[in-house]
């Protein structure tokens, strides 16, 4: 694997721990149902979780990385393979004897207690004295900043407040590992926009690694020391947002990650060649020859003079105003549709024509060649 | 906009019907009670305002006795079979569905659908040779009748409470490092208080209630309030009876407003 320099955020900046592994998933699969009819939610996944870091599973809903999760947990036990803690096999420990807190999509708070009871539910069933558990629990709050709040009810707050408490329940014990299934998924915009804030800021202040599931491709670029992508029970790709957007290894991960365009072509010595005979230079020429999918950001598109050398001849087909960026959407010569994003002038306005000859260039270093 | 939902408030005639209906409910208690302070001897013929049948009432011996054997026998039945519901509330809804599992809710019904007469016969025979076998005379049996026809009472609301419960709650419980034990003492078992508190409350006052179970399984000087009273109407009737089923009722319907004002302040 490439040592990009995103690596290096990794470890809260203790460098003896950079490579130390907190959770490990060694060869799991989860199949539900039985026989004919089983499902494999998880298909044979392994994955290593570092100490410390903000590790996000992506993937739309079905993919199994709240299966995962779970298995983490401890709520569900693999079919076969292994749960790791600290190179601990903990894959049949029950879920309370694990070093594991989770944060629910639901939040899971209990409604016949206080906020502050919610956030000391751990320590006190660990047998801490009552002094600790209530003074824990003031600093959490503080932590989330709800400490004006500990004596109401559940009921008597907000989503976000909500939130905000179940976070400092799950951490209120030190977990050395904390879940997040999904917990912004119910909250609007703007409040998900400061939550994602509040979690790296909690991330950094406590040290825990977090392991956070999101189907948001958003949410886990902006938040995510490393993301593993996961679809049909698999995980597709693990790398840092950067390597998963600007290197995806195939074309889910691709088409999932942030918008795309895909060209079929033909490798060979002298580069890809597009069925229309024209040939793109590629940064990192693959070892491989013979037909091969094409992908390239529409940002990393340029619209030229229909008869500029080296641009491949498009027709604009449509065009989108959609404020910061104007989607055009452009036709090449063997049929193949791209989908260019260009930044809006002052104005607004483009001097564009539908049916129009265009030229496209391609940003250097690009063009990607991706699995099927 | 044009109203689109079936109104029966609409239909001609429902105000009428509706009180006539709220007449045939509350008349008859009204009633009941109303002769309860008459100062006469007649249940019929209102001769005055008079507290006299309560105080003869609560002068008696025999009311006495049969209320205190009424409330023991309730109390005793209602914990014995809100116990045993509880149990089988959560062993029929804390796990996933089972093949089985309607047969299995019909068996704990049995008493709602088994004719209340067959069961008094039933329970008299068996009683009758247990008896005759251990010597035994007690309020026991009385308890244990009592308990198997409440057990369906009180598992209703409980059951319903554990369905309508958040799973999820349970789930965190553990992984906050609660064991099975403390997930059921701190979490499920406060949750779940109010249907408990229902159940056991239904059962105390279908207990008390109860006549024809009680009637075939008491042994001789072991009537409940309600059997004392059936007997006292095969002799002259008084006021008293009406003085009697007015106690009755007001205790209900403390019971039942204490478990109304209970429930909600807990929700």
């Amino acid at each position: 694997m490439i040592k990009s320099s995103d690596e290096k955020r990794n470890g809260t900046g203790d460098g003896t721990r950079v490579n130390e592994i907190a959770i490990e998933a060694r060869n799991t699969i989860k199949a539900f149902g039985q026989g004919g009819v089983a499902v494999r939610a998880l298909d044979d996944v392994s994955v290593e979780i570092r100490k410390g870091e903000f590790f996000t599973l992506l993937g739309p809903s079905g993919c199994g990385k709240t299966t995962l999760l779970r298995l983490i947990a401890g709520f569900e036990t693999p079919t076969s393979g292994q749960i790791l803690l600290h190179g601990t096999d903990i894959t049949h420990l029950p879920p309370n004897k694990r070093p594991v807190n989770t944060v629910f999509q639901s939040y899971a708070l209990f409604p016949h207690l206080t906020v502050a009871e919610n956030v000391g539910f751990a320590l006190k069933m660990q047998g801490r004295p009552r002094a600790e558990v209530a003074q824990t629990a003031r600093e959490m709050l503080e932590l989330v900043r709800l400490g004006h709040l500990a004596d109401r009810r559940i009921t008597q707050m907000s989503g976000g407040q909500q939130q905000r408490v179940a976070l400092a329940r799950a951490l209120a014990a030190r977990p050395q590992v904390l879940l997040l299934d999904e917990p912004l998924s119910a909250l609007d915009l703007k409040l998900r926009q400061e939550m994602q804030v509040e979690l790296k800021r909690l991330q950094h202040e406590t040290g825990i690694t977090f392991v956070f599931v999101t189907h948001d491709q958003e949410e886990a670029l902006t938040m995510s020391d490393r993301i593993g992508v996961m679809s049909a029970g698999k995980i597709q790709q693990i790398g840092s947002p950067r390597e998963i957007y600007t290197r995806p290894v195939n074309r889910f991960v691709a088409s999932f990650i942030g918008e795309t365009n895909f060209l079929p072509a033909t490798l060979g010595p002298e580069g890809a060649r597009l069925s229309g005979g024209e040939v793109i230079e590629l940064a990192t020429p693959g070892p491989r020859h013979g037909p091969v999918t094409l992908t390239v950001r529409p940002e990393q598109l340029r619209l030229t003079p229909p008869d500029e050398p080296g641009a491949l001849p498009a027709t604009v087909t449509d065009w989108v105003y959609l404020g910061t960026d104007t989607h055009v959407h452009l036709q090449l010569r063997d049929g193949t549709a791209l989908v260019a994003r260009l930044q809006s002038n002052p104005s607004g306005e483009t001097d564009l024509t539908r049916g129009g000859a265009m030229g496209v260039r391609f940003a250097p270093g690009a063009v990607q060649v991706v699995e099927d | 906009m044009a109203e689109t939902r079936f109104q029966p408030a609409r239909i001609p005639g429902f105000a009428a019907i509706a009180m006539l209906a709220f007449v045939a409910l509350y008349l008859p208690i009204f009633t009941l009670v109303a002769y309860a302070f008459n100062g006469g001897t007649s249940i019929a013929v209102w001769e005055g305002l008079s507290l006299h049948w309560f105080s003869k009432a609560w002068a008696n011996e025999a009311v006495k006795s049969a209320t205190l054997r009424s409330l023991v026998i309730a109390a005793s039945a209602a914990a014995v079979a809100t116990t045993a519901a509880t149990l089988a509330a959560l062993g029929t809804t804390r796990r996933a569905g089972f093949k089985g599992q309607t047969f299995i809710y019909v068996m704990i019904n049995q008493p709602l659908m088994v004719p209340e007469i067959v069961t008094a016969v039933a329970l008299l025979i068996l009683f009758g040779m247990v008896k005759s076998w251990t010597g035994y005379q007690g309020l026991g049996y009385l308890i244990l009748a009592h308990a198997a026809f409440c057990i369906p009472f009180a598992y209703l609301p409980i059951r319903a409470r554990l369905e309508g419960m958040d799973l999820s709650l349970e789930t965190a419980a553990a992984d906050l490092y609660a064991s099975p034990w403390q997930t059921f003492r701190h979490v499920t078992l406060p949750l779940l208080a109010p249907g408990i508190l229902a159940g056991a409350m239904l059962a105390f006052v279908i207990s008390l209630d109860d006549v024809v179970i009680t009637e075939f399984v008491k042994s001789g000087g072991q009537d409940t309030l309600p059997t004392y009273m059936l007997g006292q109407m095969r002799r002259a009737i008084t006021p008293e009876v009406n003085a009697i089923s007015t106690g009755l009722l007001g205790l209900t319907v403390i019971l039942l407003t204490a478990f109304f004002l209970l429930t909600r302040k807990r929700n």
